[in-house]
């Protein structure tokens, strides 16, 4: 099978360090991937072309990179499930990194915001002589989290990184998640606490671009949401993201629907000068864009039903 | 210049384990990793983590004597006494520094059966063991805040007057080469598996550790034993773990029968690997292979459990071999997998170079003799890379940095790679010599060897070298240059590849995963001994024997 490997190049050492393109064919098996169409170019074609990889099993998270504009892991893509028309397939780095070479981007920020949600397990009390004991249930809710291979995938395709570098980030969170879900781990408080501030959990705006292209299925996205509802919990029941999730709740329970004049003003409330300033340039400009909210808010003709999803849910819980 | 007590060579369990303890030691402690830590191969160990433990009514000793029994009585005894005896308090370590080891009913640690052993002593992370100790001991590396020089690349050693000081790296981003000072290095760079095409291994796995080793005089030992492990996907070689065979998988001939009952009646399928591999070899030579594989079948398993505990080798069979298990059995092959010979260590990971220690893969304690059991590797990195980083940082305490390392020794390096890099013309890329190389060793030194063969390998690597010599680097930049990195990773190959050839073609006997065609059986007469090579002032290989330590088990009849 011949396919074009049209690949976003970048050479700092050059004399004009821009990106390029650089188109390379290469005729390949029906099973391969994506890394196996980067190794032939590499190992029989251009030698310089650079790019991380190392496992082929997904499992070492080396090779995440941007094929035709979403983030994949090269090793488990096969060249047929993402060839456009014409057999071309375009590869690029991974986003919201910066570029070092190629293919190749700085995991800088990536480890940065790991480390800053303490990834380590912190119990407390002298340690038991054997191993803790914990339920079977809870360990396999784990491995969920755990099997992130930490291959950057979620935070190359995050909307908010993208504009908001202060944001923790979809693999961050959900590394944290994975220690506050442990039963062995007793600082659940202090990381609630970091959680709520500013570039925590209530950062996300929920675009689920990270389920999407996460490579293993670790939901980074949902174990957010679970982290917004512990730090409710936990107490913290008065900030924006709390409370902008209770009024949102409360006005679909209501009408059906979110009274999106209400929502700021709900989350914010009405007396909150600063908060209610700001809220004024997003008014006018929604108004000249014809995107304001109508002024009387309007129940959803099928409220029966959606009171009906609210009552089948609560039950469940 | 850098200076460190201890410089430790790689950021796998075994590198990461040596690190640690000897940080907690109080020893000023530096990694070097050519990859960031969590990419390391430790990550690929599906199934698990052995370990006897006395409160499940285990015994160390009958791990032990099943380790030894899996050896072929190849393993050293009072080694792998160290081993089984200090297991459960290293995996009890492990979980207290947060593995979610799966449970059971009670909530403590459940076991798994694994190939080779008469006891379920095999303690699991569904089927990513590895990576969740691999990511749980970098979680202790953070929290320490031990230094990890991430992506740098290690050149060469600085050893002088046989003790050694620190090595030359090669800081990849930036293409800096550096001498970094040290009082005691500690090789743990894992295994060499990509002198095998193909390989379960990673492309990483490229026998650093141990050419950098050989070429300071330190000896390899007992090379020739080379792990084909008995379920790998054929298209490339990606390994499907005996996890499935844990947890009851049958292997199927294309008669649809379970053949492991004419070779191994007792245990089946979870026989040592050597044998099923030999088995499943000799069923595809025999006429009885569908397209040179056998069946591995899981469907009897159920989807629950499926998930539940084999979910990863589900995905890769969907991914690699387009089955899902579930519902169709998956072709598999013997495919090469690990490297039970290394650096010779002794029980402390000190080889015969001063301030020069070894753990892991890369080592030869020698607990794993001539055929690793399964779920034993993980348990090796973790003791010997404690063990190593305990010892060096004792010693590093009365040892004083050598002023007689300079830059100078950087410079010799920065030389040879300017070298490299000028040269233009006649020669070839890298990637097709790898290959040849791979190919040769899968087809003359697998499963089955003969003299022939071997020796054809050897006249076949002659040549290689002779290309190795000529090779070009088109990337001519400093940035993180890949092509010269794997150029200098070939060289360290063909290294290996040698000290392999060499060591098969001297064992003249079939013993564990070393089996002769020409020479069937076992010769405990003549051949209970491990077979080092080391180079000598001429750098030439040369050739010693050492006896195998037996404590209590004498060698019998191996069957299963």
């Amino acid at each position: 099978m011949q396919v074009t490997l049209n690949v976003r190049r970048y050479d700092p050492d050059s004399d004009q360090p821009v990106p390029y393109d650089q188109e390379y064919s290469v005729d390949v098996d029906e099973n391969a991937t994506v890394l196996d169409g980067l190794i032939k170019v590499r190992e029989e074609v251009d030698g310089s072309l650079a790019l991380r990889c190392s496992c082929r099993s997904a499992i070492c998270g080396s090779c995440s990179m941007r094929v035709n504009g979403q983030a994949i892991l090269a090793c488990n893509t096969k060249l047929t499930d993402v060839v456009l028309e014409g057999g071309r397939v375009d590869i690029e780095p991974a986003g919201n990194m910066g570029l070092i070479k190629d293919l190749v981007v700085e995991f800088d920020i990536f480890w940065d915001k790991v480390r800053a949600v303490e990834p380590w397990l912190q119990p407390e009390g002298e340690e038991p002589e054997s191993e803790y004991i914990a339920p079977n249930d809870d360990m396999v809710h784990l491995a969920g989290v755990m099997g992130c291979i930490m291959c950057g995938a979620c935070v190359s395709d995050c909307t908010v990184l993208e504009v908001d570098r202060n944001f923790l980030g979809p693999a961050a969170l959900a590394k944290s998640y994975r220690f506050v879900a442990d039963p062995r781990d007793d600082a659940d408080e202090s990381r609630l606490d970091e959680l709520n501030e500013s570039g925590g959990v209530w950062d996300c705006t929920r675009c689920m671009m990270c389920v999407e292209v996460c490579p293993k299925g670790v939901d980074p996205m949902g174990r957010i949401m679970s982290l917004r509802e512990k730090v409710i919990d936990a107490g913290h029941t008065e900030t924006y993201g709390a409370r902008h999730a209770e009024a949102f709740t409360r006005m679909v329970r209501h009408s059906g629907r979110v009274d999106e004049l209400q929502l700021p003003i709900q989350t914010f409330g009405m007396f909150n000068v600063k908060e209610m300033i700001k809220l004024i340039p997003v008014g006018v400009r929604s108004q000249l864009a014809g995107k304001r909210p109508p002024i009387m808010h309007q129940k959803n003709p099928g409220m029966s039903n959606v009171r009906r999803i609210f009552n089948r849910v609560e039950d469940k819980r | 210049m850098f200076d460190h007590d201890i410089l430790v060579i790689g950021a796998g369990l075994a590198g990461m384990r040596a690190a640690y303890t000897a940080s907690q030691s109080g020893a000023d402690v530096a990694i070097v990793s050519k990859v960031y830590p969590v990419r390391s191969h430790s990550n690929a160990a599906q199934g698990g983590i052995n370990a006897a433990l006395t409160d499940r009514g285990d015994d160390w000793e009958d791990h032990a004597y099943d380790t030894i029994k899996g050896s072929d009585y190849l393993g050293d005894q009072d080694a792998i006494e160290i081993m089984c005896r200090e297991a459960g308090s290293e995996v009890i370590s492990m979980e207290h520094m947060g593995v979610i080891f799966n449970r059971d009913e009670e909530g403590k640690l459940g076991v798994r059966s694994f190939g080779g052993q008469r006891q379920a002593r095999t303690f699991f992370v569904a089927d990513f063991t590895g990576q969740a100790l691999l990511h749980v001991l970098h979680e202790q590396i953070l929290k320490i805040g031990a230094r990890v020089y991430e992506e740098w690349f290690v050149l060469s050693l600085i050893v002088e007057d046989g003790e050694c000081h620190g090595a030359v790296v090669m800081e990849i981003r930036s293409g800096e080469v550096h001498a970094i000072r040290a009082k005691a290095v500690i090789l743990a760079t894992g295994g060499l598996g990509r002198v095998f095409e193909p390989s379960t291994n990673a492309l990483i796995c490229t026998g650093d550790g141990m050419a950098l080793a050989y070429e300071n005089g330190a000896p390899l030992m007992d090379m020739e034993m080379v792990q084909y492990h008995p379920t790998t996907l054929k298209a490339n070689g990606a390994l499907l773990s005996e996890a499935a065979r844990g947890e009851g998988a049958y292997l199927l001939n294309s008669e649809g029968d379970r053949f492991m009952q004419e070779y191994a009646p007792n245990m089946l399928e979870l026989a040592s690997r050597d044998v099923v591999s030999r088995s499943e070899q000799t069923e595809i030579n025999e006429g009885r292979g569908i397209d040179g594989c056998v069946l591995l079948d899981v469907r009897h398993i159920g989807e629950t459990l499926i998930n539940e505990k084999l979910s990863q080798i589900r995905q890769l069979g969907i991914d690699f071999a387009n089955v899902d298990m579930v519902h169709e059995p998956v072709p598999i092959r013997p495919g090469m997998h690990y490297q039970m010979g290394g650096i010779k260590t002794d029980v402390n990971g000190l080889t015969n170079i001063m301030g020069l220690y070894a753990a892991g893969e890369t080592a030869c304690v020698s607990v794993h003799g001539g055929n690793r059991l399964g779920a034993n590797s993980l348990l090796d990195t973790l003791v010997f890379g404690r063990r190593a980083g305990d010892h060096a940082s004792n010693v590093v305490r009365s040892r004083q940095h050598s002023d007689a390392i300079t830059d100078q020794y950087a410079e010799r390096e920065r030389n040879r790679l300017q070298e490299m890099l000028n040269r233009n013309g006649g020669g070839e890329l890298f990637g097709k010599i790898r290959l040849d190389l791979g190919e040769a060793m899968n087809t003359h030194l697998a499963v089955y060897r003969d003299q022939q063969g071997m020796e054809t390998a050897l006249e076949e690597l002659k040549g290689l070298k002779t290309r190795y010599d000529r090779v070009i680097v088109h990337d001519k930049g400093k940035t993180f240059n890949t092509n010269l990195i794997f150029t200098l990773e070939l060289g360290f190959m063909l290294d290996c590849a040698e000290a392999i050839i060499l060591g098969a073609l001297e064992r003249k006997e079939s013993r564990g995963a070393h089996t002769r065609t020409d020479m069937p059986d076992r010769d405990d007469s003549n051949w209970l001994k491990h077979i080092l090579i080391a180079k000598d002032e001429n750098g030439q290989p040369d050739v010693t024997y050492q006896d195998v330590t037996i404590t209590q088990w004498e060698p019998q009849v191996r069957s299963y």
